[in-house]
């Protein structure tokens, strides 16, 4: 099956069985690809004698450490057929990742990614605030995950404001206009959880303080990117939800986790709060001591898999981020799939050891 | 102003291109339409028809030709007739 094929399928209803079928098929077709398209990619599968005929199922494919992407130029596309070029979010000194995007790719991820969220907020376009500053988006050339991230979900919204301006400050009348103009109507919000929390959600609370409130209960708020900040603060996901529900009727409110490196792939959490992989994706959770995969209720790091990556090899990614399945195909919110819980970054320590070296081989 | 007028206005305003060269355009064929500038390019087009597109067909909208197959369906009725 093409890519385009698989997208007519719908995202959470295939049971375990025929999800690993329909993987495992397309994730040895695409190493097949990758492998006669990127000479990186073929010296690393020749330096671990990999063999197509030994993989019976997509959990025993090899996979790249997401560092790999910071260290090497990878791409299985003639430069002139690239569009476009994805940054991963990095501070300051540190190197980010480049993935390389054609227009295949580049679309599936856009496809793919309305398919998953129009099951959690349900399709047809929304006025949308957008939790962040304009400039995000300014640089085209060159797309940072931020940016990326607000443009992906940018579809969604068939009227925008961005919330805040480029002081990160919130801009209340223009909210305040906003929410009035399109007062009774469901309003899709997007953030990035750590921007939600400090240049909203506080604000909200002073303002509140001095009597001037919001009501987005009608809102829908979907936000990611990672709790690290929030925990040091000690802002737990419930807390999370708690509050801003309290400061501002906000109910429906979504985490989800992706990286720029599978852009597209993106596991949505559902109501009952657990992550769902869809059947374009999956993950797969690793014990650190030998990569084994763990069991379910198991913490591991964890391996993710994405149908969609033509232009660059990274079908199969082994992350540095630590995860628990949490169960298959039975999750009360009737989602088909894996659903699972993820815990942030591992320290650095426990895998910058292996992944560097490895990479140093290249 | 005809329909056509007004979409290949939207164009030639959204990226800044002549009516000769609108015409031609193509998704990613040149560096004003990348995905920012397809967002900004839906956008008028919503403005100026005053519709609301389809996420799919947002996706779909991959040239001058195709958008106007796109908006000439049941569901947002744009007639091209010149």
């Amino acid at each position: 099956m093409n890519y385009d094929e698989i997208l007519t399928i719908p995202p959470f209803s295939l049971e375990k069985d025929q999800k690993s079928k329909l993987l495992t098929a397309r994730l040895k077709a695409l190493t097949v690809h990758h492998r006669a398209n990127c000479p990186q990619y073929r010296r690393i599968l020749d330096s671990i004698g990999y063999e197509e005929d030994a993989v019976s199922t997509y959990e025993e494919l090899p996979f790249l450490p997401v560092s790999l992407f910071k260290e090497l130029s990878l791409k299985s596309v003639p430069d002139d057929a690239i569009v476009k070029t994805m940054t991963s979010s990095g501070t300051t000194g540190q190197a980010v990742s480049k993935i390389y995007l054609d227009k295949t790719t580049s679309s599936s991820q856009q496809k793919t990614m309305v398919k998953i969220v129009n099951e959690f907020t349900g399709s047809g376009r929304m006025p949308m605030i957008i939790l962040d500053c304009p400039s995000v988006v300014k640089n085209r050339a060159m797309f940072s995950a931020r940016g990326a991230g607000i443009l992906g979900f940018s579809i969604f919204g068939a009227k925008k404001i961005y919330a805040l301006d480029d002081d990160m400050k919130l801009d209340v009348d223009g909210l305040r206009e906003f929410l009035e103009q399109y007062r009774g109507r469901k309003i899709f919000l997007f953030g990035f959880t750590f921007m939600v929390w400090q240049h909203f959600y506080k604000e909200l609370l002073r303002l509140k303080e001095q009597g001037i409130v919001f009501d987005l209960s009608e809102g829908i708020l979907v936000h990611g990117g990672g709790w690290k900040k929030l925990v040091s603060e000690a802002v737990s996901p419930e807390e999370f939800r708690k509050r801003l529900q309290s400061v501002c009727g906000l109910t429906r409110i979504h985490d989800y986790y992706g990286m720029v490196e599978q852009t597209g792939c993106i596991y949505m959490q559902c109501e009952c709060g657990h992550l769902h992989a869809s059947i374009f994706s999956d993950v797969i959770m690793r014990r650190p001591e030998d990569f084994r995969v763990c069991e379910t209720g198991e913490r591991g790091i964890i391996q993710v898999v994405s149908a969609i990556p033509e232009s660059y090899p990274g079908h199969s990614l082994i992350t540095e981020d630590e995860g628990m399945v949490l169960g298959e195909d039975d999750c009360p919110c009737g989602r088909k799939g894996k659903y699972f819980q993820e815990f942030g970054r591992l320290k650095d320590a426990e895998i910058r050891g292996c992944s560097d070296t490895y990479a140093a081989k290249f | 102003m005809t329909n056509y007028e007004k979409y290949v206005n939207v164009f030639t305003e959204t990226f800044s291109v002549s009516a000769e060269e609108a015409v031609k355009l193509e998704y990613q064929g040149i560096s004003e339409w990348d995905s920012v500038g397809h967002m900004g390019l839906v956008a008028a087009i919503e403005d100026a028809f005053d519709i609301m597109m389809d996420t799919d067909d947002i996706i779909d909208f991959s040239s001058f030709e195709k958008g106007k197959e796109i908006l000439a369906k049941e569901a947002y009725g744009v007639r091209f007739d010149k």
